[in-house]
């Protein structure tokens, strides 16, 4: 069977490793070169990594920083931020990633989802979305959490599923480096409403936080940054706790 | 020297940095015409396998890519690459493949809760013995992201499976033409093997007594 991923995600800001609370007042956490060759040593599923500045030198950057991470470490990385066209996928699937994450352009530009997806491969094309609120109320926010939109994460993630998209990002706004826990519900209701996977994020801050959402959801993946970023914290210690708790983790050898 | 098949899809550069990481000189090339100086070929891919047998046949790959595996030259195809030296691929729109190992490439239908597309971690269970498969054990995770996947008409071509709501064949050999539908240059230490026993075999089936199994 395929075995739930625990995933380090690292923020991007002109070619430096960044963490903020609830998508503001970020403050730099250190060189991500360094961060991608810690996380290949502790044999960390997946990398995810996010550009949250989305201009050009900013992005020139995380190319760059793609490439690297392609070079010194051979595990899957998934990469996004500013994805505006399928040239950009192609830019960052050539650098070395293995999926790309649309988020506001997957709005923005409906036909992109499926247009990367028919280019590249569903399996490639991962759809982000970032909301506030909770529950019925909870609407989905563009442009890193500036832009309000009508709709709901639900909606949204099933009508993402059915133009393509290979998998579903989904980041509460409201616990992004809160470390309080995963809004568990709104986890629940996607995955149970998409036949593609879910990465939950936004709110991880105790290694029982991804238990819970592993536990208690269908969600096939739990991200987070700010539990590995702030504290002693590691893939290898995340991987001993999921597996005393029965939770189905890769085997490395 | 490995040559890497650029044929217009798909990340070329990670297979290279492994082979490159672990000691082996690969060059990935476009000109058909110099796969013939080359002592291994690796056919990499991601997309859909209607486009990329598009481009194999426009480029001039498919008759080359047969003579190399008519020839006894060790191939590898990974992830498309692998569903691409079937009879046949579904994947938007019924088309020929390179026709190196008999079978077709389907959509895959898990049972639920096993979801599609088919990404993540997934447990190897071998089917035979065979060098490319050395010194891994079973039980083992490899790194997995595709849709479809390949049903080879002859048994005796599967060297290991994986499960995902149904049996997937994870990887074939039929003489010296092999298939890898994980991606071994993504699976870290135990991928990286692999591809060092890819660097080293001859085509052949022979499993040397004094590996690990």
């Amino acid at each position: 069977m395929v075995k739930k991923r625990v995933i380090p995600v690292l923020l991007l800001k002109d070619g430096r490793m960044v963490k903020g609370r609830q998508f503001k007042d970020y403050r730099d956490t250190g060189d991500p070169k360094s961060a991608v060759r810690i996380y290949n040593a502790q044999d960390a599923d997946e990398l995810v990594f996010l550009d949250i500045q989305a201009s050009l030198q900013s992005r020139g950057a995380l190319v760059e920083i793609v490439r690297n991470a392609a070079t010194e470490s051979f595990m899957p990385l998934t990469v996004g931020g500013g994805v505006t066209s399928t040239d950009d996928v192609r830019e960052l699937l050539r650098a070395g990633a293995d999926k790309v994450v649309i988020t506001t352009a997957a709005v923005k530009q409906p036909g992109l989802i499926r247009a990367a997806a028919e280019m590249f491969g569903a399996q490639c094309v991962v759809a982000g979305i970032d909301y506030r609120g909770s529950g019925a109320d909870a609407r989905v926010w563009l442009h890193c959490g500036t832009e309000e939109t009508s709709h709901h994460p639900v909606a949204l993630a099933k009508s993402f599923a059915e133009q393509g998209a290979g998998e579903i990002f989904l980041n509460s706004i409201d616990r992004d480096g809160c470390m309080e826990g995963y809004d568990l519900e709104m986890a629940a209701q996607v995955a149970d409403a998409v036949p593609v996977p879910v990465i939950v994020c936004g709110g991880a801050g105790h290694f029982m936080h991804l238990a819970e959402a592993l536990q208690q959801t269908a969600v096939s993946a739990v991200a987070c940054a700010s539990l590995f970023h702030f504290g002693d914290n590691n893939p290898i210690r995340a991987r001993s706790y999921l597996r005393n708790l029965k939770i189905p983790l890769r085997v490395l050898k | 020297m490995i040559g890497i098949v650029d044929y217009g899809m798909g990340n070329l550069g990670s297979v290279r940095n492994a082979f490159e990481h672990l000691g082996h000189a690969a060059r990935i090339f476009d000109d058909p015409q110099e796969a013939a100086g080359f002592e291994r070929i690796l056919l990499p891919g991601v997309g859909s396998f209607a486009q990329a047998m598009r481009n194999l046949d426009e480029r001039g790959w498919s008759p080359v890519l047969r003579e190399v595996a008519a020839s006894g030259k060790p191939m590898l195809g990974i992830c498309l690459g692998m569903q691409l030296l079937f009879d046949r691929g579904e994947e938007h729109g019924d088309t020929a493949g390179l026709g190196l190992v008999p079978g077709k490439v389907i959509r895959m239908q898990p049972t639920p809760p096993n979801r599609l597309p088919h990404v993540g971690w997934n447990t190897l269970d071998h089917a035979r013995r065979h060098p490319l498969h050395a010194g891994v054990k079973d039980h083992v995770d490899f790194y997995f992201v595709h849709s479809y996947h390949c049903v080879p008409d002859d048994e005796a071509d599967v060297l290991a499976r994986v499960d995902h709501g149904g049996r997937v064949v994870a990887s074939v050999a039929r003489a010296n033409v092999a298939g890898m539908q994980f991606h071994p240059e993504k699976s870290q230490a135990v991928g990286l093997k692999l591809l060092e026993n890819f660097a080293g075999w001859d085509g052949g089936d022979t499993v040397g007594s004094a590996l690990p199994w």
